[in-house]
């Protein structure tokens, strides 16, 4: 029964799990140029967000399609419901990936000479993508309430980058543009790693 | 909210056959109660015992309680009583084969009521109510049979409200009918309840959830699960529902 429609649903999973890993790829090469200093990653990071919001809008025409053909109810229903609010959460992520790559080659900023915390937040966001995408497509609660609890630690690294960035610019002397400038690229990166940590969190609850 | 009906330890049989089993529910009032499942689950015959419908067919026999506003309508009230007061509606329009007018008066008229000005008020008013007065004021004296199937169904709506009914029995009302004419009976099913408590026996899943308050969901005779519709159609409490409304049935 509904064999037509069971296919149609197995696809989708396929379909947002490429797209999970497609995600979890684009971070982890933004976590390698903030490691390594490599550019020619970051530079891969911008050029897959396109394939990232590509995917949204195949699996997003995919859920309506199944919506007006099928009508779904009861589980059918959560799942395609749930694939629509994943595909947002996993678009903003490529998003904000993208522009933490912008920032790694216009500031330059890289792990060992700014912060080993940014790193650190950065493997921890890259973590809870990946987490997210498995619990989804295993069907793992307990994997997914890891994500959630996940999302505490990198607030916490935010914030004692935060202090640093604060204290950095308090020590600088007078008129030190250059690091001043230096200071918000950074904070900006680890709002995008906050903001991703957080999308992570969407998709594992 | 009140229950209009409840049925308590409900079984009927055909002969040997053991069509609903014990089924106990309470229909709340001035609510839209739909029942739903497989062919052959019961849910009409259900619907039937709620105005003795089928109690004078040979070889039935029903055990348990179906009662009306407190009073055992198998036990303390006729049947005519009852079925001025739970009205039908079915899957096939059966509008008599006389004018739109006698349609509706004819409930009213062996009812007692006879004088024209008071049988026009009826005509009008529930010709108002079943939403169809504006399409047919002007050719009350044309037959019935000259209508559209939805224009039909409605007159049998208009028919069954006439007699003041306070629950209106549907069995699968829409069927037999286009989108527009179903959409324009699921309205006024909505508009109704206001006044009257309605039950609709459906195959038509996404109608149950659109119109209905309470859903309940017979298979084999057996009363599986009754809910919120809500509810039922988004997290069913049991693995037979969640199959049967995903299509995934057997």
């Amino acid at each position: 029964m509904r064999n037509r429609f069971d296919r149609e649903l197995v696809s989708l999973n396929e379909q947002l799990t490429q797209m999970g890993q497609l995600c979890e790829t684009a971070i982890e090469n933004a976590t390698k140029a903030l490691q390594d200093g490599d550019m020619e990653k970051a530079k891969l990071v911008i050029e897959k967000d396109a394939e990232i919001d590509q995917s949204e809008r195949d699996i997003e025409r995919l859920c309506l399609k199944l919506l007006l053909q099928q009508q779904p109810v009861a589980r059918d229903l959560r799942q395609i419901s749930a694939a629509l609010k994943m595909i947002t959460d996993m678009e903003r992520i490529g998003d904000q990936t993208s522009d933490i790559a912008e920032i790694i080659i216009s500031a330059k900023i890289s792990e060992t000479t700014d912060f080993p915390k940014i790193g650190e937040m950065s493997r921890e966001a890259q973590r809870m993508v990946s987490d997210s995408v498995s619990a989804y497509v295993n069907r793992d609660m307990e994997l997914a309430g890891r994500v959630e609890a996940n999302d505490d630690v990198v607030d916490l690294l935010f914030e004692s980058v935060k202090k640093e960035l604060i204290e950095r610019i308090a020590q600088s002397s007078g008129r030190d543009l250059t690091s001043a400038q230096h200071a918000i690229d950074v904070i900006m990166v680890a709002k995008y790693l906050e903001r991703i940590a957080d999308h992570a969190t969407n998709i594992a609850e | 909210m009140s229950s209009k009906f409840s049925i308590n330890a409900l079984n009927l049989y055909y002969g040997e056959f053991h069509a609903l089993k014990n089924i106990t529910l309470d229909i709340p009032e001035h609510e839209i109660t739909a029942l739903i499942g497989p062919s052959g689950c019961g849910k009409s015959t259900f619907l039937k015992t709620l105005n003795r419908m089928n109690d004078l067919e040979e070889g039935v026999r029903i055990e348990g309680k179906v009662t009306l506003d407190g009073t055992d309508i198998y036990k303390d009230m006729d049947a005519i009583e009852l079925r001025k007061r739970v009205g039908m509606v079915f899957q096939q329009p059966n509008p008599f084969p006389k004018s739109i007018y006698e349609n509706v008066a004819y409930g009213p008229r062996i009812n007692g009521i006879h004088r024209k000005q008071e049988l026009d008020e009826i005509v009008e008013r529930s010709l108002r109510q079943a939403a169809i007065w504006d399409e047919l004021k002007d050719r009350l004296n044309k037959s019935a049979l000259g209508l559209s199937g939805g224009q039909q169904q409605r007159l049998c709506i208009a028919r069954t409200l006439a007699v003041e009914p306070e629950v209106i029995l549907m069995d699968e009302p829409t069927s037999a009918l286009d989108p527009i004419s179903t959409s324009r009976i699921e309205d006024l099913a909505i508009d109704l309840k206001d006044k009257y408590t309605i039950v609709i026996v459906t195959h038509n899943m996404q109608q149950a959830s659109r119109i209905s308050d309470n859903t309940a969901f017979f298979l084999l005779g057996e009363l599986i699960e009754y809910n919120n519709t809500e509810r039922l159609f988004s997290i069913p409490a049991d693995k037979r529902t969640e199959d049967y409304i995903t299509g995934r049935f057997g």
